[in-house]
């Protein structure tokens, strides 16, 4: 295993007590393989790439678990040795590609000094490379726009360039925290190809954090479904989309609309997310599950077996039973 | 480039023009110069010929011009108190409130702008409180409560220090120094803290203020996911992005410094402009008043072109909106 996390849990101390924003999160992700997180707003999709990369704000932080990469343990290292790794072995794309670029500085000395912090390359060995990183991700006349400034390329142009920034140390993986989410849709499935086309070039594999089921269903080849914190679903994609074994992950396929026929009125799931302070006992989602039993209100399902996937439900603690 | 330069000293030429009426306008409002120049028992013709002798029986404008044109090449008239020509008055007071402000300007650069990064960077460690704290006291402490303070102790109580004046000075072709004595830097020393004091303290907090804003940016969190290192975060990216609301503010506490060391001046009895101009005041002394106004603009206006070109130098997105 590339990465492997293992029962990780993130806290922030607040005023009025500590909330635990991340609790119990497992799963590993292969070489060159492409994990989707999906989950809603607050469900813990960025906060575990932020755990992985080691740049959880403050006051947040690891209260338990382990991050391993390569079967080294990376979430206890000190600054100085994280840092080596960041963007060297785990490179990260951000949501807004307009404000993930240093205005004042050219994207070209912005690759270079990705590149000499990590490899040693003299400054016209890494000139040389950035411009061939900006060929592969698309920009059109490289050696030309390497000495412009981000204010001069579009959205989608700058997502580029922020993808080349993550690649261009060559990590072995990278954490993708909503990359699309602030494209327009015609960019949205160009950057998607593209970051899927040198995953594969490169052998990186791919942590993909959206709440995007289409570009999930386009890209991931496993999918981990968050909730309150949780993984509570985890499995290859196509069993994921087709046969959701968490009552979660069922209601979430079932409200997006289909495309082949008409329908009245989109299935929703009743209620709203808990708020960290106020996760209920047992299953987290016991207090909107249509299925819900009186096991669920008192004791909290782990990840267990469940048809082709893995679900965090008691429905498939019982020989027999499918949600 | 050029363009831009020559555009922003069109539009400074109206500033001018305004404080230029002003100035003039002192003459006409604020007591009678006539009056003041005459002896007790002169007669009526001796009051006449004066009054045609300074040009002032033409109508306004055309003294007005007669004004700007003659202050264009620097002559502003003679001085009532002293009857001497206003601009050596001010040719021999200038490099003694030019070295005063460049030296506090240097210090509150020198001290303030780091004090900023490093309260900026570690702000929760005590040092950067305790900074903090004393920092409220250099900004609300008054000018001249500070600079008697400093007498108290380092000139009357330990006596390291003069209390007042300049010191020995070197002449150098018009320029009387008083950095190449040792006298005189001793001198310089108690003025250009107290005139510092309290840019330096508001430089600090502004350094440290834009600091935690830029740190917080999704930029900077993307220079550490790319595995930079925290000197190259800090001081490559970070400062560089906190420069153009410091450089804004640095310009106008220069300009501020060199016009309103006034205070200072007088309570160190400097030798300098703001000494001399408050001296006019007390003696309604308007020719040296007026071109002390006019001074002080042009150095408003030349600071605020020089802040305008450091911001082209700096931020790339402003070159390319022109």
């Amino acid at each position: 295993m590339l990465l492997e996390v293992k029962d990780l849990r993130v806290e922030f101390p607040t005023r009025r007590g500590v909330l635990t924003a991340l609790n119990g999160v497992s799963f590993s992700i292969a070489p060159g393989e492409v994990l989707g997180v999906v989950g809603e707003s607050g469900a813990g999709k960025s906060m575990t790439g932020a755990a992985i990369i080691g740049l959880l704000e403050p006051p947040g932080r690891i209260a338990g678990g382990e991050i391993l990469l390569e079967g080294r343990r990376i979430d206890n290292l000190p600054l100085a040795e994280m840092r080596k790794i960041r963007g060297k072995r785990i490179g990260a794309i951000f949501q807004d590609p307009l404000t993930t670029l240093n205005p004042l500085y050219t994207i070209g000395r912005q690759l270079v000094e990705t590149m000499q912090a990590h490899l040693p390359l003299s400054d016209a060995e890494a000139r040389q490379r950035a411009i061939g990183w900006l060929e592969q991700v698309g920009i059109p006349a490289a050696a030309q726009r390497i000495d412009a400034y981000p204010h001069q390329f579009s959205g989608g142009m700058r997502q580029r360039v922020v993808i080349a920034l993550a690649l261009c140390a060559e990590p072995q993986l990278i954490v993708a925290d909503e990359p699309t989410t602030a494209l327009d849709v015609s960019i949205q499935a160009q950057i998607i190809a593209l970051l899927k086309r040198l995953a594969r070039e490169q052998r990186t594999a791919i942590m993909l954090v959206t709440h995007d089921m289409g570009v999930i269903a386009e890209t991931a080849d496993r999918v981990a479904v968050m909730y309150a914190g949780r993984i509570i679903e985890i499995g290859p994609v196509r069993q994921v989309v087709r046969h959701a074994q968490h009552p979660y992950t069922a209601g979430l396929m079932a409200s997006i609309p289909p495309l082949d026929r008409k329908v009245e009125r989109l299935a929703q799931i009743d209620g709203s997310m808990p708020r960290l302070n106020a996760i209920p006992p047992g299953c987290p989602f016991s207090p909107r599950c249509p299925h819900v039993f009186e096991r669920c209100r008192v004791s909290r399902p782990e990840l267990m077996p469940a048809g082709a996937t893995d679900a965090a439900c008691w429905l498939h603690d019982q020989p027999g039973a499918s949600a | 480039m050029v363009a831009f330069v020559i555009s922003r000293l069109l539009q400074a030429l109206p500033v001018l023009l305004v404080v230029a009426l002003i100035s003039f306008a002192l003459f006409t409002f604020v007591g009678d110069p006539v009056a003041a120049m005459l002896s007790q028992d002169a007669s009526a013709a001796d009051r006449e010929n004066l009054v045609r002798l300074l040009g002032l029986d033409q109508p306004w404008y055309v003294q007005f011009w007669k004004f700007i044109s003659n202050a264009v090449q620097g002559e502003f008239g003679l001085s009532y108190r002293l009857s001497r020509p206003v601009s050596s008055l001010i040719a021999e007071r200038a490099p003694a409130t030019l070295e005063l402000a460049f030296c506090a300007a240097a210090m509150t650069l020198c001290i303030g702008v780091p004090l900023g990064i490093f309260t900026g960077i570690y702000k929760d460690s005590w040092i950067s409180r305790l900074l903090l704290t004393v920092s409220l006291v250099g900004v609300s402490l008054p000018i001249f409560v500070l600079g008697m303070l400093l007498i108290l102790v380092f000139a009357v109580q330990l006596g390291w220090l003069p209390s007042f004046g300049r010191g020995e000075t070197v002449q150098i072709g018009w320029w009387s120094s008083g950095l190449l004595t040792a006298s005189g830097l001793k001198a310089l020393i108690l003025p250009a803290i107290t005139l510092a004091v309290f840019q330096l303290t508001l430089i600090t907090r502004l350094v440290r203020a834009e600091m935690l804003e830029v740190l917080r940016t999704d930029y900077i969190k993307f220079a550490r996911a790319r595995g930079l290192s925290n000197r190259s975060i800090n001081f490559g990216h970070a400062l560089k992005n906190t420069l153009v609301p410091v450089i804004t503010i640095a310009g106008l506490q220069l300009g501020g410094i060199i016009a309103f060391a006034i205070v200072t001046e007088t309570v160190f009895q400097w030798p300098g402009m703001g000494f001399l101009f408050i001296q006019s005041v007390g003696a309604a002394d308007i020719p040296v008043m007026a071109a002390y106004l006019l001074l002080i603009s042009l150095v408003f206006v030349v600071i605020n072109l020089a802040v305008d070109l450091l911001y082209y130098a700096v931020d790339p997105r402003l070159r390319a909106q022109r």
